[in-house]
C-alpha cells in the first residue's frame, strides 16, 4: 500500500464514522424520539403535548438541518486535510 | 375589483415572470440542457431543490393529511425531510463527483452493463411519469377553482408554460423558474399561515403559535383542539399510534424514496462542486423546511377554525344553520370538494365522526343522524385565506403558489424523463455516434413528447392516480436508492448482483402493493382487502418500499458474493466517486 493509498483509506474510514455517527442522531431523533420513544417521553410536556409529539412534527426536522450542515462543514474540513479537496 | 380579476394579476404575473426568465435562460448546449451549465450556486440550487421537491402534494394535500390524521400523519413530516439526511450523506456528493448527466448512466458505468442501465430507466419513467400526473390534475385543480376555466383548458395553459421554458431552457431554465416558483409558493404559503396563528394565539410565527396558548380559551393550543375533536367522537388529535412498526416502515419508506427519486438527485449534478452538493443538500432542507415546520401548525389551526366556523359555541352546543354558513363553504360547494347532506333534516350542519362507535349514543341523544358536511382534505390550504377571512390579495396569491409549486415539480420530472430517453436511451444505445447538437435537438423533441403525454394524462387521470404515488415512492425505494448505495459504498457489489437486487426490490413492492390495491391498480382486482387486519405482520402496501429496499441489498450481496468481483477498473472508478479531488465539470462521456 503506497502512502497516497493508506491516505485515501483513512479518509473514507472517516467519512463512514462521520456518517454512521450523524445517521444515528438521525434515526434517535425521529424513529426514536418521534415514534417508538414517545410513551417513554410522554411525562415530558411540551407546549399543551408531549416531547414526542414535538419531535414527530417539528424537533426530528430541526434536527435534520442541524445534521447536515454539520456533516458538510466536517467533510469540507477533511477534505483539505487530506489534501483531497478539489481546486 | 373582483376577486377574479385579482387572481388573474397574481396568476397572469407569475407566468409572465418565468417565460422572461425561459427567454433569458435559454440552452445552447447539452450541458447546459441536462445540468444547467453545472454552474449553479448552491444555495441557489437549495432553492431551486426546494421547489423542485414541493409538489402540489406538498403544497395543497400535506396540511390536509395532517389535520385528518393528527399525530399519526407526522410520518408525511418526517418522511419527507429525513431523506435529505441520506441524500447529503449517502449519494449527493459521490455522484456529483461521478459527474455525469443521468442516474441511469450511474448504475450503467459503476455496474458495467447496459441491462442495468435500462432497469434504471424502466424504473425512473415509471416513477416520473406516475408523479407527473399529480401535478398536471392539481395544476387543473387550481386552475378551475381560482380562474374559473374548464381544468382541462387549465391544464393546458400550464402545459405551455411548461413547455416554453423546459424546452428552450432545458435545466437552465427550470433552475431560474423554480427559483422564482420557490419564492412565489414559500410567501403563499407562510402568509396566510401568520394571520391566522396570530389570530388565534397571538403568536406571529405559527411553528411556536403550535405549542402556544388558544387566546380565547386560555388553555394550549393542541389541548384544546384534543377537547373539541373528542366531543365530535374523532380520535384525539396527540393521540399515539398502535401499529409503531407500520409507522416506522412508512416513514422509512418515505426517506429512502425521498433520496432515490432521480429528479431530486440531478439537481445535485448542476453544482460547481463537491463540497458546494453538501452544503447545497443542507440549503434545500432549510428552504424545505420554512415549509414543512409551518404545514402542522397550517394543520392544527385550520381543523380548529373549521369546527369552529361549524359549532360556533362549542361542539355540544347547536352548529350553524346552512342557511347561515359562510361564503367559502359556498365557493368551495360548487367545486365538489365540500359536500352537505341534511340527514336529520333540522337545517344545521353536523359534522362528527359517525365511525366511532362509542359516540353513536351520544349522537342518537343529540338528534344526529350521520354526517352531514364532507370537506375534501385538499382544500384546507387552498380555502385557508377564505376561512380567516383575510383580504383578497392573499387568495390570488395562494393560486399563485398552488400553480407554483405543481409546475416547478412537473417541470423537474420531466427533464428527469426526456434526459433519460434522450441520453439514456437515445446517445447511450441507438445511436451512440450522434452529435452534440443532434442530441440537443433529441432532448429537446423528447422533452416536448414528455409534455404532451403528461397533459393527456393530466386530463384523462387514470382511476387510481392517487395510488400510483405508492407506486412511485415504492420503486424509488426499493430499486434505485439500493442500487445508488450499493454502486458507491461497495466495491464487491458486481453487475449480476445489482440487476438481482433491482429486480427483487422492484418486484417485490410492486406484488405486494398490487395484492392489496389490485392488479395493475384494476379497482376489484386485489387479491386481499386493504385492511389491517390483512397485512404482513401488519404492513401497509404504502410501507412495503423499505422492505423492498432490504430485500434489494440481500439479494444483491447475495448474489454477488457467489459470483466473480467486478473488474479492476469498475474498482477503480468507485474509488474515485469517494474522493472529491479532481472532480471536475460534469461530462457527457
Amino acid at each position: 500500500m503506497t502512502e497516497h493509498d493508506r491516505n485515501a483509506a483513512a479518509y473514507w474510514s472517516a467519512n463512514l464514522r462521520l456518517i454512521i455517527g450523524s445517521l444515528i442522531v438521525w434515526a434517535l431523533v425521529s424513529y426514536g424520539g418521534g415514534i417508538l420513544l414517545r410513551p417513554l417521553l410522554s411525562g415530558i410536556s411540551v407546549g399543551g403535548t408531549d416531547l414526542g409529539f414535538w419531535f414527530a412534527q417539528q424537533g426530528s426536522i430541526l434536527t435534520f438541518i442541524v445534521l447536515i450542515f454539520f456533516y458538510a462543514w466536517r467533510m469540507n474540513k477533511l477534505d483539505k486535510e487530506f489534501g483531497l479537496s478539489e481546486e | 375589483m373582483s376577486q377574479f380579476a385579482i387572481n388573474l394579476i397574481f396568476v397572469g404575473g407569475s407566468f409572465a415572470l418565468y417565460i422572461a426568465i425561459a427567454i433569458w435562460a435559454r440552452a445552447g448546449s447539452t450541458k447546459e440542457f441536462y445540468v444547467a451549465g453545472g454552474g449553479v450556486n448552491p444555495v441557489m440550487n437549495g432553492m431551486a431543490t426546494a421547489a423542485d421537491w414541493m409538489s402540489a402534494a406538498s403544497f395543497i394535500s400535506m396540511a390536509g393529511l395532517i389535520a385528518a390524521g393528527g399525530y399519526a400523519n407526522s410520518t408525511f413530516l418526517m418522511g419527507w425531510t429525513g431523506g435529505y439526511v441520506l441524500l447529503a450523506m449517502l449519494l449527493a456528493p459521490y455522484l456529483r463527483k461521478f459527474g455525469k448527466f443521468t442516474v441511469p448512466e450511474f448504475i450503467g458505468d459503476r455496474f458495467y452493463s447496459k441491462n442495468a442501465r435500462f432497469v434504471a430507466v424502466a424504473c425512473l419513467i415509471i416513477a416520473s411519469v406516475t408523479y407527473v400526473i399529480g401535478q398536471m390534475t392539481g395544476a387543473g385543480v387550481a386552475f378551475s377553482r381560482f380562474l374559473e376555466v374548464e381544468s382541462d383548458t387549465g391544464l393546458i395553459i400550464a402545459a405551455v408554460i411548461v413547455f416554453l421554458y423546459a424546452v428552450m431552457g432545458g435545466m437552465k431554465g427550470i433552475t431560474y423558474t423554480q427559483v422564482a416558483q420557490y419564492v412565489v409558493l414559500i410567501i403563499a404559503y407562510t402568509i396566510p399561515a401568520i394571520f391566522i396563528s396570530l389570530q388565534l394565539t397571538g403568536n406571529p410565527l405559527p411553528p411556536l403559535g403550535l405549542f402556544s396558548e388558544h387566546t380565547a380559551s386560555g388553555m394550549p393550543l393542541l389541548q384544546k383542539l384534543d377537547l373539541v375533536v373528542r366531543d365530535l367522537g374523532f380520535t384525539d388529535y396527540t393521540a399515539d399510534v398502535s401499529n409503531k412498526l407500520n409507522m416506522v416502515l412508512f416513514t422509512l419508506s418515505l426517506m429512502i424514496g425521498t433520496a432515490g427519486l432521480p429528479h431530486v438527485i440531478i439537481r445535485f449534478f448542476t453544482v460547481p462542486k463537491v463540497s458546494d452538493a453538501r452544503w447545497s443538500a443542507g440549503w434545500a432542507l432549510v428552504f424545505i423546511a420554512l415549509l414543512y415546520l409551518t404545514a402542522p401548525a397550517v394543520a392544527s389551526m385550520a381543523r380548529l377554525n373549521l369546527l369552529n366556523t361549524i359549532y360556533p359555541a362549542g361542539p355540544s352546543a347547536d352548529a350553524i344553520e346552512y342557511a347561515e354558513r359562510p361564503d367559502w363553504i359556498r365557493n368551495w360547494e360548487q367545486t365538489g370538494l365540500i359536500q352537505f347532506d341534511d340527514k336529520n333534516s333540522d337545517g344545521r350542519i353536523q359534522l362528527y365522526n359517525d365511525k366511532s362507535e362509542s359516540f353513536k349514543q351520544t349522537a342518537t341523544e343529540r338528534g344526529w343522524n350521520g354526517n352531514e358536511l364532507t370537506v375534501n382534505n385538499d382544500i384546507l390550504v387552498l380555502a385557508n385565506p377564505e376561512i380567516a377571512n383575510l383580504p383578497g390579495w392573499v387568495i390570488g396569491l395562494i393560486a399563485a403558489g398552488g400553480l407554483a409549486a405543481a409546475l416547478s415539480t412537473a417541470a423537474g420530472l420531466l427533464l428527469a424523463i426526456s434526459s433519460a430517453v434522450s441520453h439514456d436511451l437515445i446517445k447511450g444505445s441507438i445511436n451512440p455516434n450522434i452529435t452534440e447538437k443532434g442530441e440537443l435537438r433529441a432532448a429537446r423533441i423528447s422533452m416536448a413528447v414528455a409534455i404532451v403525454v403528461a397533459t393527456w394524462l393530466g386530463m384523462n387521470p387514470p382511476g387510481f392516480a392517487a395510488q400510483t404515488v405508492a407506486l412511485a415512492f415504492g420503486i424509488a425505494a426499493a430499486s434505485i436508492f439500493p442500487a445508488l448505495m450499493m454502486g458507491i459504498f461497495s466495491k464487491r457489489v458486481n453487475n449480476k448482483g445489482a440487476i438481482a437486487g433491482m429486480l427483487a426490490g422492484l418486484l417485490s413492492t410492486v406484488l405486494y402493493i398490487f395484492l392489496y390495491l389490485g392488479w395493475f391498480f384494476i379497482p376489484g382486482t386485489n387479491t386481499f382487502d386493504n385492511v389491517q387486519a390483512n397485512w404482513l405482520f401488519g404492513i401497509s402496501p404504502l410501507s412495503f418500499g423499505a422492505v423492498g429496499a432490504m430485500i434489494n441489498f440481500a439479494v444483491a450481496f447475495a448474489v454477488s458474493s457467489a459470483t466473480e468481483a467486478p473488474p479492476k477498473h469498475i474498482q477503480e472508478l468507485v474509488e474515485s466517486v469517494r474522493y472529491p479531488k479532481g472532480a471536475g465539470a460534469a461530462t457527457g462521456h
